[in-house]
């Protein structure tokens, strides 16, 4: 059943890209929706006999692929209880974002080619999460990265979506680099790269006797060293997959790509394998109190620098996407603290109320006329009012309102911080509690600007302002209802008392940690702090956006550097670009240049070549016909000889 | 068919064709077909054949199979043929790619063509000798004959610098020819034979080991490009016909791994480990430097050659890590960079075939007009870029995984090519295939005919069938690299101890 799980979607790209032309948009959207429509209710088959079941974990080998020494991987697919929960997040998310882009992208030419990369990207990420070794995870973990390429670029006539693929793919490889080092880093230190083995030798091996394990860079490290050293490698990786801070500038960008694109691949599913990553290897990052600790510091500092810049972005999707580099940095926090279930958690509340609010935005976009910008929207809940209610629904689950999915999970992340025992935890809790404030202020900005108030539209559009068809619609109330109780329903089993029988140890806590049971013993303060932060940042957001709408413009004068700071995003583009893009082709140009040409060639071929035509013109000039001239010569040369051989025999002896 | 000379007949059967298009009389277009079909079908045959050697061949015996000897120049110059688990890939390899040179000049060589498909097919007999030869000398000649069709092809059907191009290729490979025959001469010598097998066991005393690698690398390192002789490889390529740059980057460059493979580590174990820190060292500054220079290139099929010496840097790196991994990534590498880089190069064929530019600037939203040609260009790009489930990614990833195990300042380094390549490949992807088709003279551009569909294809399906599953190469490859290392290892140790006792 779970080969079906897998195989489906990569059925549905080959019937759709293969022969798309010859079956229809129609046949390829209906074949690859019907395909995942099918993959997702095996999913929560799954997912309740995994979760709920006596089964830990299932494998079922597909076949082999590297053997090289004694390095050996095979295609392998794993479930376990943290597999099963992430593939009913992509199943559900993919399914009712392929149902939805039949209305969305009902006037686009090329759908076969948008169906047919929606099932590839789905059946990449897929791979990634029920691989059963590193490599695996890593082919998954490319795959979505190039799945990602093709639909950012998929409008392939606009520069910015051409530059944004790119810029997406290089900095993802950036992360890569990392993580592949960090795959050799673990085979170095356990002999494999499957998951069993690493897990059954991780616990032994560092509390064996320290001895030197890896050379690293000149550095001698034990155990110890080695594990953090590997971990913060891997964590390279998740960095660049789940844009966090420094390597966060692809994400934005990505928003070039069609809206249900960025509602999957962009904030359900795949910016999440980083925090899947580190979750599936926590039997090891549990060893590595430094590497955790780092884990929090750029978790926090995420979560924190992208809610800064949401304040002020006026592209409807770009705030909703430096939201989700956000609250992807309270996951990120709750890893480091050690609360890896409540990090998978708020993963699994996420995927539904940020997919719901990107498809929410996505039916905005759609009634505007592909107008993004909310400066030029406004007064439109009653004209799209299911979809106003949607997003308020998602809105309500992301600040965290009582009862939604978003409380429990995000409470659980900043409850979580404040009772975390590495340097940055606190550090942690208040940035996340900072974060949740400014969350709630462009949660509601957006939701009021775009809604609320006067039309900024022009009357043309406005009167073509129009609620979206039922196959959009309908994706959005099936979201919105995990949105709403997703939270209520699962967190007893997710983190609450029925953690060991539904984990079954697929996520691994050391003996020292005890953050689940301490996250219910936290002072009512710490409790109510969140709350507090939501209300303040709803009310801020009315008086700005509802109330008096001169604040803002007021604010942002007063404050120009402060303003232009956050508008640009802390500068990070204009920075990257001076001292790696730029260099780089610098570099590259002076080396073709100056290096290959003016110095490898000149002195080389070149010289070579025209130090062959000096001498022969000097042989030229030698031979002027004299006799004497050339008994001169020889007898010259006759003398250099026998000098040179008195000398060299003499030295001999 | 167990006991025929199969090496011999798969090597000079393309003189056989060459045989018959000297009986083809005429210059007309009907004369011309038939010496492209003559041509054709002997390289299909060849290739046939060739496949009974895979067939036959056992992966789990190291050492040589198919052995052939024979007289030839007194006693101890024989004619001795064989071939072990890392030779024999790659008499696959130039067989299965001849077809598609040869289909690939179809049209685009109306000029002497009797000329040219003699030059393909004599050049075809010499490569698949390189590597079944199994006598130093015949191994010499094979190898420098190599050099001669190759100049032809760039001279005469090469670009507008053809001349300057082939002159600058016979120079520097020259160069290091000369000191490898003065390096055969020493060993035959000292050893009193040009047996490779029994040179391999030989043991050469290490003050001569280092003289006589230093003569191999000078030869070697031209031939694969290594930093900083590879200035040529750009030039050739550029000025190469179509089917001349796919040879050159499939399988002339893959002489030089495989020369480290065969020669430079099996008898000279300690010069090598001597030298190892020096291969390292050019290898990372070939990643780098190169990905860098094709960072900046204008010329699309000057970007590749570029890629291709950043790719070959991955190959003597993996070669020189002597671990498994290592080596047996660096033939991967090889085999993989031969179809992909093979299809790079008839991709820009194709569109070169069209516009008669390759400046990258001429190009631009190809995909609206060519679709099949964009899925084609992408698939090997991503190969070339080294993703998961492509070919190339096997090669590469092994190999940096050798070099990670023994030092892992040159795994960093050899690891940003990762970044790098991601960014020059699909940097020249998108100037090329992506954006708006607005320039005028792309405007009726036709997408892949039918002839240059069958070429890709199969290229396509290996490309992604040895992605996922390259148990076929690793398992042909892994007892022979196995004991290639143990080997190694063992002189390596044997010469410590000798130490110690001297101590």
């Amino acid at each position: 059943m779970y080969q079906l799980i897998v195989f489906l979607p990569l059925i549905g790209f080959l019937i759709a890209g293969i022969f798309g032309r010859v079956i229809g948009a129609k046949a390829s959207e209906y074949v690859t929706s019907g395909l995942l429509i099918v993959a997702a209710i095996l999913s929560w088959i799954g997912f309740f006999s995994i979760g709920y079941g006596e089964t830990a974990v299932v494998k079922e080998p597909v076949m082999r692929w590297i053997t090289s020494g004694t390095f050996d991987v095979e295609w392998t697919i794993r479930v376990d209880t943290l597999t099963a929960v992430m593939l009913v997040v992509v199943n559900s998310v993919s399914a009712l974002v392929h149902v939805y882009s039949i209305g969305y992208m009902h006037h686009d030419p090329h759908r076969p080619r948008f169906f047919a990369y929606l099932s590839l990207f789905t059946f990449a990420m897929l791979t990634l999460v029920t691989s059963d070794n590193l490599l695996q995870m890593f082919f998954g973990w490319e795959g979505v990265g190039l799945a990602s390429y093709l639909l950012i670029g998929f409008w392939y006539q606009k520069p910015s979506a051409n530059a944004a693929a790119m810029k997406a793919f290089v900095v993802n490889r950036v992360g890569d680099f990392g993580f592949i080092l960090g795959i050799f880093g673990v085979f170095v230190l356990f002999g494999s790269a499957d998951y069993d083995a690493i897990f059954a030798n991780a616990q032994g091996f560092a509390e064996g006797e320290p001895k030197v394990v890896l050379d690293f860079l000149g550095y001698q490290l034990t155990q110890d060293a080695a594990l953090t050293v590997t971990c913060l490698l891997l964590f390279m990786g998740a960095m660049g997959k789940s844009a966090q801070f420094l390597l966060h500038t692809w994400l934005p960008d990505a928003m070039e790509g069609p809206t249900p694109v960025s509602a999957l691949i962009h904030a359900a599913t795949m910016v999440t394998a980083g925090v899947f990553m580190v979750a599936r290897l926590s039997p090891v990052f549990e060893l590595s109190h430094t590497a955790l600790t780092v884990v929090t510091f750029f978790g926090a500092t995420t979560a924190f620098f992208a809610a800064t810049v949401g304040l002020v972005q006026n592209d409807i999707k770009r705030v909703i996407a430096y939201s989700t580099c956000s609250q992807l940095g309270y996951m990120f926090v709750a890893l480091g603290v050690g609360g890896y279930s409540i990090a998978i958690f708020h993963l699994f509340t996420h995927a539904f109320f940020k997919a719901l609010l990107f498809l929410g935005a996505g039916s905005v976009i759609h009634a505007v006329s592909n107008e993004q910008d909310m400066r030029k929207m406004g007064g439109l809940a009653k004209h799209i009012p299911l979809t106003y209610w949607m997003m308020v629904i998602g809105t309500l689950a992301l600040t965290g309102f009582p009862l939604t999915a978003g409380f429990f999970s995000k409470d659980g992340v900043i409850e979580a911080a404040y009772v975390g025992h590495n340097a940055f935890a606190m550090y942690g809790f208040w940035l996340t509690v900072a974060a949740a404030g400014l969350t709630s202020f462009y949660s509601w900005r957006l939701a009021f600007m775009t809604f609320h108030g006067k039309p900024r539209a022009s009357v043309d559009v406005m009167k073509h302002v129009h609620e979206s068809p039922l196959v959009m619609t309908v994706p959005l109330m099936i979201l919105a209802v995990g949105a709403l109780f997703a939270g209520l329903v699962f967190a007893g089993v997710f983190m609450g008392e029925g953690y060991e029988g539904f984990w079954k140890g697929a996520l691994f806590t050391s003996e020292e940690n005890h953050i689940l049971h301490d996250i219910h013993e936290v002072p009512l303060w710490v409790k109510a702090s969140p709350f507090v932060m939501m209300v303040l940042g709803f009310a801020f957001a009315w008086l700005f956006y509802i109330r008096s709408p001169e604040i803002p413009r007021r604010l942002a004068e007063r404050h120009d550097g402060l303003y232009r700071f956050l508008l640009n995003k802390w500068y990070f583009d204009e920075l990257y670009d001076a001292i790696f893009v730029r260099p780089a082709m610098w570099l590259g140009r002076q080396l073709w240049k100056k290096g290959d040409m003016a110095t490898i060639d000149r002195l080389g071929p070149d010289g070579i070549a025209a130090r062959v035509q000096d001498v022969s013109s000097w042989a030229v000039r030698l031979q002027t016909g004299y006799l004497y001239h050339y008994a001169f010569a020889m007898l010259i040369g006759v003398a250099a000889l026998i000098t040179w051989s008195m000398f060299s025999v003499g030295g001999a002896h | 068919m167990s006991n025929w000379p199969l090496l011999s007949i798969t090597t000079f059967l393309p003189l056989v064709g060459v045989f018959f298009i000297l009986l083809v009389r005429g210059e007309d277009e009907g004369a011309k077909e038939n010496m492209r079909r003559v041509a054709l079908i002997t390289t299909v045959f060849t290739f046939i054949v060739s496949l009974f050697i895979w067939g036959g061949f056992d992966a789990t015996n190291p050492g040589f199979q198919f052995q052939e000897s024979g007289e030839w120049l007194g006693a101890s110059i024989g004619y001795r043929m064989g071939v072990d688990g890392i030779s024999m890939l790659f008499v696959i390899l130039t067989t299965f790619l001849m077809p598609f040179c040869i289909l690939a000049s179809w049209q685009s060589v109306q000029l002497r063509v009797k000329e040219y498909m003699i030059a393909f097919l004599v050049l075809e007999t010499l490569m698949i000798g390189v590597f079944c030869a199994l006598d130093l000398v015949m191994f010499y000649v094979f190898f420098e004959a190599s050099l001669i069709p190759m100049f032809l092809i760039i001279g005469v059907w090469g670009g507008k610098r053809r001349v300057y191009a082939s002159y600058k290729f016979f120079l520097y490979t020259l160069l290091g020819s000369l000191l490898m025959l003065i390096a055969l001469m020493a060993m035959y010598w000292n050893a009193g034979t040009t047996d490779i097998p029994t040179l391999m066991s030989h043991g050469f005393p290490e003050g001569m080991q280092t003289w006589l690698w230093l003569a191999f690398f000078a030869s070697f390192a031209v031939k694969m490009p290594m930093w900083p002789v590879h200035t040529w490889l750009p030039d050739a390529h550029v000025e190469a016909p179509t089917a001349g740059s796919v040879i050159l980057a499939a399988i002339l460059l893959k002489m030089g791994g495989y020369g480290f493979l065969r020669f430079s580590l099996p008898m000279f174990p300690l010069a090598s480990e001597m030298f190892a820190p020096l291969v390292f060292t050019l290898s990372v500054v070939a990643i780098v430097y190169t990905s860098l220079v094709a960072l900046a290139q204008e010329d699309i099929k000057k970007l590749i050659a570029y890629s291709s010496v950043a790719h070959m840097g991955y190959v003597t790196m993996g070669i020189f890590t002597m671990t498994e991994q290592g080596v047996q990534g660096a033939l991967f590498q090889m085999l993989s960079h031969g179809i992909v880089s093979g299809a790079l190069f008839l991709c820009v064929g194709v569109i070169y075939d069209r516009m008669h530019t390759r400046e990258i600037s001429a190009y631009g939203g190809l995909v609206n007009r060519m679709p099949f040609y964009a899925v084609a260009f992408l698939i090997f790009t991503m190969a070339n870029v080294g993703l998961p489930g492509t070919s190339g990614f096997v090669g590469e990833f092994l190999t940096l995984m050798g070099a990670f195990q023994v030092n892992t300042w040159v795994a960093l380094i050899a690891t940003t090519g990762v970044i790098l390549s991601a960014a020059y490949a699909l940097f020249l992807y998108r100037r090329v295939v992506f954006g708006v088709l607005d320039k005028e003279s792309l405007k009726s551009i036709t997408d892949l005919t039918l002839r240059e569909k069958v070429i890709l294809v199969p290229m396509i399906i290996l490309t992604i069938l040895f992605g996922f599953y390259p148990a076929p190469i690793l398992d042909a490859t892994a007892a022979s690299v196995g004991a290639l290392v143990t080997q190694y290892q063992a002189a390596i140790e044997a010469a410590q101890s000798t130490a110690m006792l001297a101590q």
